[in-house]
């Protein structure tokens, strides 16, 4: 059973504590939201202060020297989107990192979707 | 990767780090029931990997369902499949399978927000099962086409049947289709693409998700 203190350390919670250990405990990211395709990209000419970055932070900077989606770099750092997401926009918030929201497809271009099409048409 | 050469040089604005081709991006949902198929689809047609979710559970219903137990814990893993098809340098399309059941409704909220459609699987020996991903695209005004998955050995429907047994309205395609193979999947994209395409473009009863 659960008593007050140790609720945490049983080993249910598992993998919650370490990934959100890195946010802080926080669970929701700051700023604007930031989509599952939203494209990041390192500010370039930083000499980032390894001070005050996690490891994490530094892997980030490393993996979207070139835009990288952010499903992309969480299936690349393995860890779950929500904590990636809190990551990248204290990172934003820093000046670290550029995030460029995605344009919904209903507001699109329609030649875009052709052009989809005729790529997997072309690819596949 | 395939962004390559995507910024532009150095210079007196380079902190700035406006790349000169942000490549554009599209998602596409892949739903349906468990075992439908839709792994099998996200492997044949883009390299796969696991992406792993942590949510919060704000329904009653999914702290019974989810937490049993484990009243206090209020997030729980949820692994999504996910792939990308890199058209050009500057398209991309990526692709979430997403597990069906109502309860994962609070992930597609965000995942259909601004997504080109969805691709329902479906198995018609358990067709009920892909009625909830059916519901959650009508009302939330997603473009969707249903893909029937022609396992081997399940007895075959012509696409009305299947059209008729899930209620379906005609601007929405039905498809058999052979998860496995890599053409055929294409060929469901592809009838998806085409139909938003159609959507967008064509018809004043497409009204523009209010999310």
């Amino acid at each position: 059973m659960y008593t007050h203190g140790d609720r945490w350390l049983d080993h249910d919670a598992g993998p919650v504590v370490r990934p959100y250990a890195l946010t802080g405990g926080r669970t929701r990211p700051s700023g604007e939201s930031i989509d599952l395709i939203a494209m990041v990209s390192a500010m370039r000419g930083l000499s980032p202060d390894p001070m005050g970055l996690e490891p994490e932070h530094i892997q980030v900077l490393r993996m979207c020297r070139l835009p990288v989606s952010v499903a992309d770099l969480a299936a690349d750092l393995d860890l779950p989107l929500g904590v990636v997401r809190i990551l990248l926009a204290d990172m934003r918030e820093r000046g670290l990192v550029m995030i460029h929201q995605p344009v919904p497809t209903r507001l699109s271009d329609p030649r875009i979707l052709r052009e989809v099409a005729d790529g997997l048409r072309r690819l596949l | 990767m395939a962004y390559a050469g995507s910024y532009r040089d150095g210079g007196p604005a380079a902190r700035d780090a406006y790349p000169a081709a942000m490549p554009v991006t599209v998602k596409i949902l892949i739903a349906g029931g468990f075992g439908a198929g839709k792994t099998t689809l996200v492997s044949s047609v883009s390299e796969i990997r696991p992406l792993r979710t942590e949510e919060s559970l704000s329904e009653p219903g999914a702290v019974v369902d989810l937490t049993d137990g484990v009243e206090r814990k209020t997030t729980t893993t949820v692994a999504m499949d996910f792939g990308r098809i890199t058209v050009r340098d500057d398209l991309v399309i990526y692709l979430f399978g997403t597990p069906g059941q109502k309860r994962f409704w609070f992930m597609w909220d965000e995942l259909a927000l601004g997504a080109l459609g969805a691709v329902v699987m479906a198995d018609t020996r358990r067709l009920a099962d892909c009625f909830p991903s059916v519901d959650y695209f009508e009302r939330n005004r997603t473009p969707f086409i249903v893909a029937v998955n022609c396992f081997d050995g399940a007895q075959r429907y012509h696409p009305d049947t299947v059209r008729t047994a899930l209620d379906l309205t005609d601007d929405v395609p039905v498809v058999l289709c052979d998860a496995r193979s890599r053409a055929s999947c294409r060929d469901v994209l592809v009838a998806l693409v085409e139909n938003a395409l159609q959507l967008l473009t064509g018809s004043a009863s497409y009204v523009t998700p209010a999310r």
